[in-house]
């Protein structure tokens, strides 16, 4: 199963976190630190797989990309595979990037919750659901279409970035 | 940093609906902040704002949204947000669905599944599981997914499983995975709903068939059996996927639904594991898919990895199997590093099937070795590991070393370290080479190997090969000394690695006469003055310079104390470590005793000699009489004295052995015993105080009494028998069972003459009462004549003893071609040589351990001159010096003619590459009996035992 997403800033600041198996905020700090120092000291164009060992438990890896200023990180145990976990990596980012056109950082940080929620479309309780950057869109789009019915002024901007035509 | 600003001003401006201001401003200023604690400093400072606002009675609902956002916001960065949970538990009970999301949400993040307050949202669960709004209904399956315990399944289950029909694709697929979360959780709460499971297995919508994939998975890993049925369904389903049957929406890249495929690869693996009929229905589907599967997308590269997989685990095809070797060399020739590691990842697999396969790979991987990314070199050391052989261990393990020695991951460094040691202790061409790679693995990673690694070393060192050649021995002991003299000139050494440094100078320094005993005691003293923090070391170097002391006195030289070795003792003498303490006075106590006496004591390189235990001590049992005329209180156990009688502990279990018709207890349990004053009865003075002794311990007595008389006839008539001598009934009762149980239900209890004395011995002993229980019940197993209690216990331990004798053959090649081999058949004594030891009470003869006859007021040693020169004369007759030809046992043969296979086999150029596999894998029998023998061995630093103290003397 899928142990956790990370997004985890080039600085070594945690920007998303979903454990899938509750972890308390110390150990989470840990997880980063640990994370970030595993992935930091990794140069270009090597494999983008990493043991988690040390924190995960036996058998864990990692599977991240290193996206402009951010580490997409998924740690999952052996029951997955590791290429496709970096596909499902490629699924997040481009369902982010249609989600915000042309996501950045600043998208990543103050719709965090919207993040969860195309999480929570594409993985539950570490299982893979959809796959299909469509359709998690689509769901996410009814959600925020209920959302914005049930109360009239919209809390969350769709994309900070288009609404400023950057 | 200047665009962050100047996006933050924007949208500072701009945020109306939004994110307000404020959090914008937090964001911006943490992002600006120059340090940690400057970080910190805000968002505690935001933190208490928070804490503020929340504890205003009205806050409009939408900025509540926001502060709760802000709040996870917070505790991501890792602080402490508790005090706002439970508005997030509130505002999941809002029916707005964007708030109600928001809480489930924060309650997701913030919660564990174990809170207190789960229970508060379970009601607002099972509402909006029932809801209209199919929204709201995955909401809700999303949430109990994260936060359902196994306390609470009950109180969803019923609905998540009406949910599994539900209309819309997106809920069933979610209640799929709830149960399939509650199987994780608790695999008993739905083990009468896994046929639900197949039946969605034909869900018409093939995102939900390939859900349930997710739950099957799991129940086939841990019971492939009863799914046999599955086989060929699953492999219709994967045909049609391969086929591009599903909707064109399933495609990624081009690939037809291409997790679907994985996950049925993955379970196809698990069902045709070993079973050739299973499999027989797999090779078509397997053919096709590697046929058409391209190589040039990843997600197409995980889908062909998958399927080497799968033909690795299930029941071997030659046709199949060359795809896969196709594939796999595909993987290794590419340039990615990505598909070089799964290559490595498959090769591994595949090789246990064909062991020539990875022959025509040897260039790819000594490429992936060299490789600067430390994911696939580690990867390919795995590869490396289980290709070792004979014939290859020199160059893998320098090739470990090296790498070894140069990564500072503690964790992975571990897991290197004692892969070499594994290795090593396996495949070791010489005994040389493996003592050098130990010294190796110590010096680098000395701190995080298994302390059990040391003691094998020191084992091996003490006992020589196995062989008979005695010269062979002595040369390796010397070779020992003589590098260890080197490396102890390091600076810095690992404390483990001392440990074993002292114990070998001590045993076998002086032992070839090369260096005097003044040298290598001055190295000792150095030894322990540069390492005064570390107490274990300093025990180790105390013990080894008695070592040397005594050898030297035994042998009718005399030795003068140095200057630094009185020093030292002078310093361990005060020492706040007990343990040392002790090390030092019985150092000063031996130096007193006279040669003969010290030659009993401290027998020369009698490190792996047997020590003969007789556990119920019977030389202490004048002393005891004698001290218990005098008033002493007699001993009682510590669970006594606890006012616990575990009744699951070996020692009852025991009791109750000798009478089968009552081996359960079917009565309550006893009352409670009063735990404050520990009932303290005195056999001696019963007869003249009954009132007093009875007024202590009315309860317990009395419980005692019908206990016995139900269930332990036999101890009952024994009891009366006492009774009948002394004339008191009821206080002698409980003193019987208190502390007579193991001497009574012992069928070699002689008669009640003698149980006054037994019980005393009886007492004396028990200083760990289970371990010393379940010792005697072991030995009742089997009928036994008191003399030879050592070989019994040893005898059950006997067959698993000389198995593990074989499998420890293997690393001795020299051994193998020993000729005599063929004939001699399995000898008796040696596998009771190698089972004494699992006999866990201290070992007199040790006096590097606190030794438990040791008495506050008295000199230990004068009581244990006279105590020990018996004991210790009868061991040395009793233990004849280890005799190796002994462990030939006919088993050794199906090994040699394996052997030579090993070694003739075609191995690379370069030696790396191997053709042949061997079988590896922990070996819990093989480290048990190192342990024990270890303990034996006497190099087990004891923590000395304060409370052996305690129970000896009340």
């Amino acid at each position: 199963m899928i142990r956790a997403v990370m997004v985890i800033s080039t600085q070594g600041k945690p920007r998303l976190l979903k454990f899938y198996e509750f972890q308390p905020p110390e150990k989470q700090q840990e997880i980063v630190r640990y994370v970030y120092g595993a992935l930091s000291g990794r140069p270009d164009h090597v494999s983008n797989f990493v043991d988690a060992d040390s924190v995960f438990g036996q058998g864990t890896r990692l599977v991240y990309k290193h996206m402009a200023t951010l580490y997409i990180v998924f740690a999952f145990d052996s029951s997955e595979n590791e290429l496709a976990m970096l596909d499902l990596i490629q699924v997040f980012v481009q369902t982010l990037d249609k989600c915000f056109k042309n996501v950045c950082e600043l998208d990543i940080i103050f719709n965090f919750n919207k993040l969860h929620t195309i999480l929570d479309e594409m993985i539950l309780g570490g299982q893979v659901i959809e796959t299909n950057s469509d359709q998690i869109l689509n769901h996410v789009d009814d959600v925020a279409r209920i959302e914005k019915s049930s109360s009239t002024t919209s809390l969350v901007p769709k994309s900070i970035s288009a609404r400023f035509g950057r | 940093m200047e665009q962050l600003k100047s996006i933050g001003r924007e949208l500072a401006m701009g945020s109306q609906g939004g994110s307000s201001k404020e959090f914008l401003d937090l964001v911006k200023s943490i992002g600006e902040a120059r340090s940690k604690s400057e970080e910190d400093r805000i968002i505690l400072r935001e933190l208490e704002t928070l804490r503020r606002r929340l504890s205003d009675p009205d806050i409009p609902r939408r900025k509540m949204k926001e502060y709760l956002l802000r709040l996870a916001y917070a505790e991501m960065l890792g602080h402490d947000a508790s005090f706002g949970y439970i508005h997030a538990v509130k505002m999941a009970h809002d029916d707005n669905i964007m708030l109600k999301r928001t809480g489930y949400l924060t309650v997701a993040l913030f919660l564990d599944d174990g809170h207190d307050l789960i229970i508060l949202i379970v009601n607002t669960i099972q509402k909006d599981l029932r809801s209209d709004n199919y929204l709201v209904v995955c909401a809700a399956l999303v949430a109990v997914c994260k936060l359902i315990n196994e306390e609470t399944i009950p109180a969803v289950l019923p609905q998540v499983v009406e949910l599994l029909n539900h209309p819309k694709e997106a809920v069933r697929k979610k209640a799929v995975m709830a149960l399939h979360r509650f199987h994780q959780k608790s695999p008993s709460s739905v083990s009468h709903l896994v046929s639900n499971f197949r039946k969605r297995l034909c869900d018409n919508d093939p995102g939900v068939m390939g859900a349930t994939l997710c739950p099957l998975f799991d129940l086939i890993s841990e019971d492939a059996s009863s799914y046999k049925d599955l086989v060929v369904s699953l492999v219709s389903i994967l045909k049609q996927v391969a086929e591009k049957r599903l909707p064109t929406t399933y495609d990624y890249h081009h690939m037809p639904a291409p997790f679907i495929q994985i996950k049925l690869l993955k379970i196809l693996a698990l069902l045709g594991s070993g079973d050739k009929q299973a499999s027989n229905h797999m090779y078509a589907v397997l053919t096709e898919i590697f046929r058409k599967c391209e190589s040039s997308s990843n997600i197409g590269n995980a889908i062909l990895y998958e399927c080497v997989c799968c033909v690795s685990s299930i029941y071997p095809n030659s046709k199949v199997l060359d795809a896969a070797i196709e594939a796999t060399s595909k993987f290794l020739k590419s340039e990615s590093h990505n598909l070089k590691y799964m290559g490595i990842d498959a090769l591994g697999r595949l090789i246990r099937i064909n062991p020539d396969i990875a022959e025509e790979h040897q260039l790819a991987v000594i490429d992936c070795l060299e490789d600067p990314d430390d994911t696939l070199k580690r990867k390919t050391f795995e590869l490396l590991y289980k290709m070792t052989k004979s014939t290859n261990v020199e160059v893998i393990v320098d090739r470990m070393i090296d790498y070894m020695i140069n990564i500072t991951d503690n964790h992975y460094k571990t897991e290197i370290a004692s892969r070499c040691v594994e290795l090593a202790e396996q495949f070791a061409p010489s005994n040389q080479w493996f003592i050098q790679i130990m010294n190796k693995v110590f010096e680098h990673a000395g701190d995080l190997v298994n302390p059990r690694v040391a003691h094998n070393l020191m084992r091996l060192i003490a006992e020589g090969f196995g062989e008979d050649d005695e010269g062979a021995d002595t040369q390796l002991r010397s070779s020992a000394v003589a590098s260890y003299l080197r490396i102890l000139g390091e600076p810095k050494l690992p404390s483990l690695f001392l440990q074993v440094i002292c114990w070998v100078l001590g045993e076998y320094g002086t032992a070839d006469g090369r260096h005097s005993a003044s040298y290598i005691i001055g190295k000792l003293c150095d030894v322990a003055e540069a390492h005064s923090s570390d107490d274990t070391v300093k025990a180790y170097a105390v013990s080894a310079i008695m070592k040397i002391f005594t050898f030297e006195l035994a042998a009718g030289r005399k030795v003068e104390m140095l200057h630094e070795c009185q020093t030292l003792i002078d310093e361990v003498l005060a020492s706040h470590s007990t343990d040392l303490q002790q090390r030092a006075y019985e150092f000063q106590a031996l130096l007193a005793l006279s040669s003969q006496a010290i030659e009993n004591v401290m027998p020369l390189d009698a490190s792996c000699e047997d020590i003969e235990i007789d556990t119920s001590l019977p030389f202490l049992s004048n002393y005891i009489n004698q001290a218990i005329e005098n008033g002493a209180r007699p001993y009682i156990s510590e669970s006594e004295r606890l006012g616990t009688v575990n009744t699951i502990t070996p020692a009852s279990a025991s009791h109750y052995q000798q009478d089968p018709a009552h081996s359960l207890r079917f009565e309550a349990y006893e009352l409670p015993k009063p735990r404050a004053p520990p009932p303290s009865i005195q056999p001696s003075s019963t007869s003249s105080l009954p009132t007093s002794s009875s007024d202590l311990v009315p309860v317990s007595e009395a419980t005692y009494t019908t206990r016995e008389e139900q269930h332990n006839p036999k101890v009952q008539t024994l009891a009366d028998q006492i009774s009948a001598e002394i004339g008191v009934h009821l206080k002698l009762e409980g003193v019987q069972k208190k502390w007579g149980l193991q001497t009574y239900s012992s069928p070699s209890a002689p008669s009640t003459s003698s149980s006054s004395t037994q019980k005393a011995t009886n007492g004396m002993v028990t200083s760990d009462t289970i371990r010393q229980s379940s010792l005697d019940s072991r030995k009742q197993q089997v009928p036994e004549v008191s003399a030879e209690k050592q070989r019994l216990a040893a005898s059950l331990f006997g067959k698993k003893a000389a198995e593990r004798k074989v499998q420890g053959g293997t690393r001795r090649p020299a051994k193998e071609s020993q000729p005599a081999v063929a004939t001699s058949a399995p000898e008796p004594p040696k596998e009771e040589k190698v089972i004494v030891p699992a006999a866990p009470p201290p070992d007199l003869l040790d006096l590097g351990e606190p030794s438990e006859t040791a008495t506050p007021t008295i000199d230990p040693f004068k009581q244990l001159e006279g105590l020990l020169e018996p004991a210790a004369g009868s061991d040395v007759a009793s233990a004849p010096s280890p005799s190796v030809s002994a462990v030939k046992t006919p088993d050794l043969m199906s090994m040699f003619t394996e052997t030579p296979s090993i070694v003739d086999s075609k191995s690379s150029d370069k030696g790396v590459i191997s053709s042949t596999i061997a079988k590896k894998g922990p070996n819990v029998k093989e480290a048990l009996q190192k342990d024990a023998t270890a303990r034996q061995v006497g190099v087990t630093p004891s923590g000395n035992n304060p409370n052996l103290f305690k129970d000896l003397f009340g």
